[in-house]
């Protein structure tokens, strides 16, 4: 009878060695057995709404493992939210993720902004009557695309759906007027921290909201060193010299509090130890996706 | 004798089984029985296994159905359900469902009679009584015994007060007191007017129970009639019981003849033998014991049917009811 | 119960319950406080819709194999252990004792079911959901599927009538996954541009009960209100066929020679 408590403690302990022969493999190979949507699906015999939640979940551990790692992919994190939509495809929140993930760089996306059309496009034909949907898309279309007439015509159609916040069509006549602009970069970011429940895509709006903070402040900097040295005759050696000649108040700090760093040639930039990240927009935006 | 019709009337009877992997081949397994049993009579079915016993009284029940022939009772067919209330049957084997105490299956099956609650419950309680089961009558069915199974079997089938019973194997797993118990329950039912069919192997119950017997071999009746007529057949012999003696020894024929019997011996001769035999006992100075008829039994009766050759079927005997 | 099916029927769930059939309860219930625990840590903003799909399912699942293992055996455990010997020489038709079995397993499934939707408001309360207007679609979503353990049920049992318990699995197990995928099958038969092919499959879509018709899982999770027309089709769509079914395995067991 005693042999019995023994043997599974020693199935116990194998278990444990091979798992960690596996997780060492895993992190190499990224493994989804079946990758099929539809095949999913059908084998799902009609239970497919419990699977989709299965494979959100899935979805976003995978994430999280990944998230902030060195040279992190995310190769399939497509491939899961591709499948949890399909399978329910009244998943919100997981168009929602995808829509910010799927698209980020880095080592924080897939960097297939692409992709996160194409899942926010599905959920708005799926639910029409979200507009945090048609939010998103307008995001995408503005952030990653720099396509301002297609964020303008989406924060449009989000506006007419039954309860769409006051703001859309405001941010739809912005589009126009001034896409582009840090302002308006800062208020997409802003709707997306306020209306996400998702505490890691809140983070990622604040950072980048921090990050757009520091690019308006370093534009500022810039141009009151340029009106420095159209005083002066050369650039400021401090920023106390810049408070001294009345053109700041105090020493400027980013928002993380790490105080700039003022180079020779009058440009400011972030002191290298702050966490703080100026986004990147691409040169070149990236084609937009064929429907 | 009542005018009324049968109690159970039987018309050419017939019962063909597919057999063989293709089941294109036919086993009759009865034979154009055709056989009446009167009310009130006890009627015992005889026959070796395989016979049709069993497959006769299935028949009757409507747990098969008949390749040809019919069959009544009381009057009305074997398929009329309603007929039902009137009957009650033991099956061979009795199975019951063996997560029920013994009230639970006798308050379940007195259900599809319509009772009222308490006349149901005095019922069970009564005919628990009657077959000896009150004191288990609480335990789950699955803990009887074989005899026990048989009792709760008795039981279901005359809870309903049927007009006539029909009881497949009613001795099998019972202990002689349990037999005798039977016993006196179907004599019982007879004396309060009903029928009872039953089959059996035990003969000497048979003989003794019975008002009339059908034997039945291979599927077809043999014979029909009291018990009394059946064996009426044979010659009569005579039995001498006796004790040895010290004196001159019996011929050696006779010796040869006789079978020691604990301590004594028995001596059959026939009739006309008799006095010649008595003759020599009394030489030896053997102490005669008892001097019987040798009546000769249902079974010797039946042992003979059974060793004829298939291929040569007797005609069915028709005896005369008394 | 004065009907003779009624007896009948009282009695199949009494055997089921003796059976220890309604432990499968504890099983769920140990499913549901798992989830309900664990679904506030694991999942992210879906509490609510996990817990009823996590509740449907189980219901549906734990039913399903309820309905088939049982159900094959309803009428072949009766002839194979000849408690029905005993039974039929009562004035019982056949078709009575037929109706009994399968009433007396629909009761117990409608018994379990109950009590597992309780489990499942229990654990919607537990996650701190209040109850709204909108959660009458999940009680909408447990009659469907009570329906369809309806049906399967009236499948088994047919089977059970003629064939051994293995085998009627199969078949009862094989129609149910048809008849979820009978209108990909259909849709299979449209696209192949052979008539007899499209023939089939539409022969095929309109004999084999229409499963994928009783799963609102989905929408009773999304909290989504369930069209009234949907629930008597529903509701006649299974007393048509059930009825079909119970007329078929009728005329298959009153001809049938009991061993």
């Amino acid at each position: 009878m005693m042999a019995i408590p023994v043997l599974f403690a020693l199935l116990f302990v194998l278990q444990t060695r091979i798992d960690a022969r596996a997780q060492a493999e895993a992190q190499a190979q990224e493994e989804l057995m079946l990758r099929s949507p539809a095949a999913i699906e059908k084998m799902s015999l009609g239970y497919n709404s419990l699977l989709a939640d299965v494979y959100w979940t899935r979805a976003v551990q995978y994430y999280g493992e990944r998230f902030a790692t060195p040279h992190a992919t995310f190769g399939l994190l497509w491939p899961l939210l591709d499948i949890s939509t399909t399978l329910d495809p009244k998943l919100l929140p997981a168009y929602h993720f995808g829509a910010i993930f799927l698209s980020q760089s880095g080592n924080s996306g897939a960097d297939r902004p692409d992709l996160a059309v194409k899942l926010v496009k599905r959920g708005i034909a799926a639910n029409p009557k979200r507009w945090g949907l048609y939010a998103d898309l307008a995001f995408l279309y503005y952030w990653h695309f720099q396509d301002y007439k297609d964020a303008a015509a989406a924060y449009l159609a989000g506006s007419k759906v039954a309860d769409g916040p006051a703001w859309m069509p405001i941010m739809a006549a912005r589009m126009e007027q001034k896409g582009g602009s840090i302002d308006t970069s800062r208020l997409v970011w802003s709707q997306i921290y306020e209306s996400s429940a998702n505490e890691k895509i809140r983070k990622m709006a604040l950072d980048t909201l921090k990050g757009l903070k520091a690019e308006e402040d370093e534009a500022d900097l810039n141009n009151l060193a340029d009106q420095y040295r159209q005083r002066f005759g050369r650039f400021p050696s401090s920023f106390a010299e810049m408070r001294d000649a009345g053109l700041l108040r105090g020493i400027p700090v980013d928002p993380e509090g790490y105080p700039y760093v003022l180079g020779a040639d009058g440009k400011t930039s972030l002191d290298p130890h702050s966490p703080v990240v100026i986004p990147e927009v691409p040169k070149t935006p990236p084609p937009l996706p064929k429907d | 004798m009542s005018s009324h019709s049968p109690a159970i009337d039987i018309q050419g009877l017939t019962k063909d089984y597919p057999v063989g992997f293709w089941r294109k081949r036919m086993r009759r397994s009865l034979d154009n029985l055709s056989l009446q049993v009167q009310e009130g009579e006890i009627f015992g079915f005889l026959g070796p296994n395989g016979a049709g016993k069993t497959t006769t009284l299935k028949l009757l029940m409507g747990l098969i159905f008949p390749t040809r022939g019919t069959a009544s009772i009381l009057g009305r067919p074997i398929d009329d359900v309603a007929m039902h209330r009137e009957i009650g049957y033991l099956p061979e084997q009795p199975y019951f469902y063996d997560y029920l105490t013994a009230r639970e299956l006798l308050d379940y099956y007195a259900r599809f009679s319509r009772y009222s609650t308490a006349d149901r419950r005095t019922r069970v309680a009564r005919v628990l009584e009657r077959v000896g089961l009150t004191a288990s009558a609480d335990v789950q069915l699955r803990k009887y015994s074989k005899g026990m199974l048989q009792r709760a079997g008795i039981a279901q089938a005359i809870i309903h007060d049927p007009r006539v019973i029909f009881l497949d194997e009613p001795m099998s797993g019972l202990d002689p007191i349990g037999r005798r118990e039977v016993r006196d329950i179907i004599l019982d039912l007879k004396m309060q007017g009903r029928t009872v069919f039953f089959s059996t192997h035990i003969l000497s119950d048979a003989e003794m129970l019975c008002d009339r017997v059908a034997v039945l071999h291979l599927g077809k009746l043999r014979g029909v009639g009291a018990p009394s007529t059946i064996v009426s057949m044979d010659e009569q012999g005579m039995e001498i019981l006796f004790e040895p003696g010290e004196g001159r020894s019996l011929s050696a024929s006779l010796a040869q003849r006789a079978t020691p019997v604990g301590g004594r011996y028995r001596l059959d001769v026939r009739e006309a033998e008799l006095y010649s035999a008595l003759d020599q006992l009394r030489d030896c100075n053997a102490r005669i014991l008892s001097v019987a008829p040798l009546r000769p039994t249902l079974e010797d009766y039946f042992m003979r049917l059974v060793e004829r050759q298939p291929e040569q079927p007797t005609a069915p005997v028709e005896a005369s009811t008394r | 119960m004065s009907t003779m099916s009624g007896v009948v029927a009282v009695n199949t769930f009494r055997e089921a319950v003796r059976d220890r059939v309604l432990y499968n309860l504890v099983f769920f219930a140990l499913l549901m406080i798992g989830a309900a625990i664990l679904v506030g840590q694991i999942s992210i903003g879906i509490d609510r819709l996990v817990i009823v799909n996590l509740g449907l399912s189980a219901i549906s699942i734990f039913g399903l194999v309820m309905a088939i293992f049982i159900g094959v055996g309803l009428v072949y455990k009766e002839m194979e252990k000849r408690t029905l010997y005993s039974l039929l020489a009562k004035p019982i038709r056949r078709w009575e004792f037929l109706v009994g079995k399968y009433a007396g397993l629909v009761l117990t499934l409608a018994i379990n079911t109950a009590f597992m939707t309780i489990g499942l408001a229990a654990a919607l309360f537990y996650v701190g959901r209040p109850f709204v207007r909108s959660d009458a679609s999940i009680l909408v979503a447990v009659y469907f599927i009570l329906l369809a353990l309806a049906l399967v049920t009236a499948i088994a049992l047919f089977f059970s009538c003629f064939s051994s318990p293995m085998l009627s699995t199969l078949f009862t197990l094989g129609i149910y996954v048809a008849g979820i995928f009978a209108g990909d099958i259909r849709n299979f038969g449209a696209l192949t541009k052979n008539p007899m092919m499209k023939g089939v499959t539409s022969a095929i879509y309109y004999l084999v009960p229409n499963f994928h018709n009783f799963n609102s899982i989905a929408a009773a999770a999304h909290g989504e209100p369930i069209p009234f027309a949907l629930i008597w089709q529903n509701t006649l769509y299974a007393l048509l066929y059930i009825v079909l079914l119970l007329v078929a395995s009728s005329a298959v067991f009153s001809q049938r020679n009991l061993k």
